[in-house]
């Protein structure tokens, strides 16, 4: 089992996404039709099913809808991780985003709490948009 | 009307596990084909007999298990007229017992098999992390989601907050279950049980602790279908297929459109019990998914046996252990008698032997409706089954 941590498959979907946090902007696409976000990117829209979707770069604000604190790692790649914070993000915009807490103090995680981007970087392809505490 | 093509259950089988593994040498399919002899020789049928088969599984994938009920037809060396592979997780063999019951009620097939096995635990195979992070997995997996306990942890943790759910009262179900698994000889776990044990074993995903977890074994089961008019002329206690429904949401834990409900066991357990027509105070046990406690909890609230949030209220006090007012998970479950990766085939295979009266020291008195709801992947789909005593 492989030590190294998973990187995403990136597909023409997910494509505007992950090169917007390359970037250092968070983008997810928005509903010409029906006006919604959604995540994750799709090329339908799940709420109206409409086509008519764009990319739209978000505030990156949000709140802790949800959350664990894994004390056993998501595979050996993640051992020197633990504890870590996964945690679904609401975004002010509406949709949710898995992603990890950038914290010292897993304890000080707990739900609504306020959140906000930060980019961090994998390798020269991909930058992981995690969150930190506001 | 009845027209004598209404779908019974006429045989059951499961193999044997030492420490929660297969006891018999056989690969796994194997073991998948000795369950299904003896689930219709059970019935009083040969396996040519059978023209329907219904499996899903995680083997040979990729490979062979990608086509599972061609793989499976040529093993057992028959031609099947109607297959259903359908992939669910584990609430899979619910979904085929709904698939199975319409297929005979439309004279598409006469004798339905439904067939499960892993040998997991024997190949310690158990690992659904080093996938490649795909599709909707490319914005879960790199973030370090345990799986497939993170995204129950996230479902408690959400319950929790919002309807002040507790760790003890995950614990207690997690102890009723085990003083099932005491009465039934075959289950993995049999050893005492405290809530204080389930709250001081390690922490895996917080809030979710070890013993909230379900097992790691081998196993395999076997369902055998046919219509009321054909179960007439064989050697077996018939249990009929009342009610069926089946839904799901999501794949991605971050797409469940609401972490502390359970909308498929809702949508059905909703259509099962009306087709069935029967309600909550008819039946008289139920089995339920329990992969991690917290599903048993979300299912029972969508299910409608207590109100949304009021699930640990409804488990506390061991009301769901042998003696108390509602038996639940009476194998043991998947905590503590066996969690061959998908479970949902050994729910229904207790419920018709509890049915049958066939349970020994875990019989529940006059058990005449069961109540079978699986659940698959990260709550993901569930499959509700009403069975009665014909």
């Amino acid at each position: 089992m492989s030590t190294e941590k998973p990187l995403p498959v990136i597909d023409h979907d997910s494509t505007p996404y992950w090169e917007a946090a390359r970037q250092g902007r968070l983008d997810i696409p928005l509903c010409g039709d029906c006006g919604k976000h959604h995540f994750y990117p799709r090329s339908v829209c799940p709420h109206c099913h409409s086509d008519n979707l764009d990319f739209d770069t978000v505030s990156g604000r949000g709140e802790v809808h949800t959350f664990t604190i894994a004390r056993r790692p998501a595979g050996p790649a993640f051992a020197d991780d633990v504890p870590y914070v996964v945690a679904l993000i609401e975004l002010e915009e509406g949709p949710r985003m898995m992603s990890r807490i950038q914290t010292g103090d897993p304890e000080k995680v707990h739900i609504g709490a306020k959140v906000e981007v930060t980019f961090v970087k994998a390798n020269d392809e991909v930058t992981f948009p995690y969150f930190k505490l506001t | 009307m009845k027209n004598g093509r209404e779908p019974v259950v006429v045989g059951v089988a499961d193999a044997p596990l030492e420490d929660g593994k297969f006891v018999t040498k056989a690969s796994v399919l194997g073991h998948a084909a000795l369950v299904a002899k003896a689930a219709v020789e059970e019935a009083g049928l040969k396996l040519s007999d059978v023209d329907g088969l219904l499996t899903a599984g995680m083997w040979g994938v990729p490979g062979p298990g990608q086509l599972a009920t061609v793989t499976l037809g040529e093993y057992l060396g028959i031609m099947p007229i109607f297959v259903d592979g359908t992939n669910i997780g584990g609430s899979a063999f619910e979904a085929h017992v709904a698939h199975a019951a319409m297929a005979l009620r439309e004279g598409y097939c006469e004798v339905a098999l439904i067939v499960y096995s892993s040998d997991q635990k024997s190949l310690r195979s158990r690992n659904l992390g080093g996938r490649p992070s795909v599709l909707s997995m490319q914005h879960e997996t790199p973030f370090g989601m345990p799986t497939p306990v993170g995204g129950y942890a996230m479902a408690a943790q959400r319950h929790m907050h919002e309807y002040g759910t507790t760790s003890e009262n995950l614990a207690e179900i997690a102890v009723a279950t085990r003083k099932w698994a005491q009465l039934n000889p075959e289950a993995t776990r049999r050893d005492p049980l405290s809530i204080d044990d389930v709250l001081s074993s390690t922490m895996i995903s917080e809030p979710l602790h070890l013993l909230d977890c379900c097992l790691v074994t081998d196993g395999a089961g076997a369902i055998v279908m046919t219509t009321a008019e054909r179960a007439k002329d064989l050697n077996t206690r018939p249990v009929a297929v009342k009610g069926y429904g089946e839904a799901h949401t999501h794949w991605a834990i971050g797409e469940m459109p609401d972490l502390a409900r359970l909308l498929p066991a809702q949508k059905a357990g909703e259509r099962a019990m009306k087709m069935a027509g029967v309600s909550h105070s008819d039946i008289d046990l139920v089995e339920i998914y329990d992969s991690f406690t917290i599903t048993v909890l979300l299912s029972l609230e969508a299910l409608g046996f207590c109100k949304i949030g009021e699930g640990g209220d409804f488990v506390s006090g061991q009301r769901t252990a042998p003696g108390g007012a509602f038996p639940m998970n009476t194998s043991g479950g998947g905590l503590s008698a066996l969690h061959p990766g998908m479970f949902g085939m050994f729910l229904l295979i207790e419920a018709v032997r509890q049915l049958r009266d066939e349970a020994g020291e875990r019989q529940v008195k006059g058990a005449e409706t069961a109540l079978v709801h699986g659940t698959g992947g990260t709550l993901s789909s569930g499959a509700t089954v009403i069975l009665q005593k014909d």
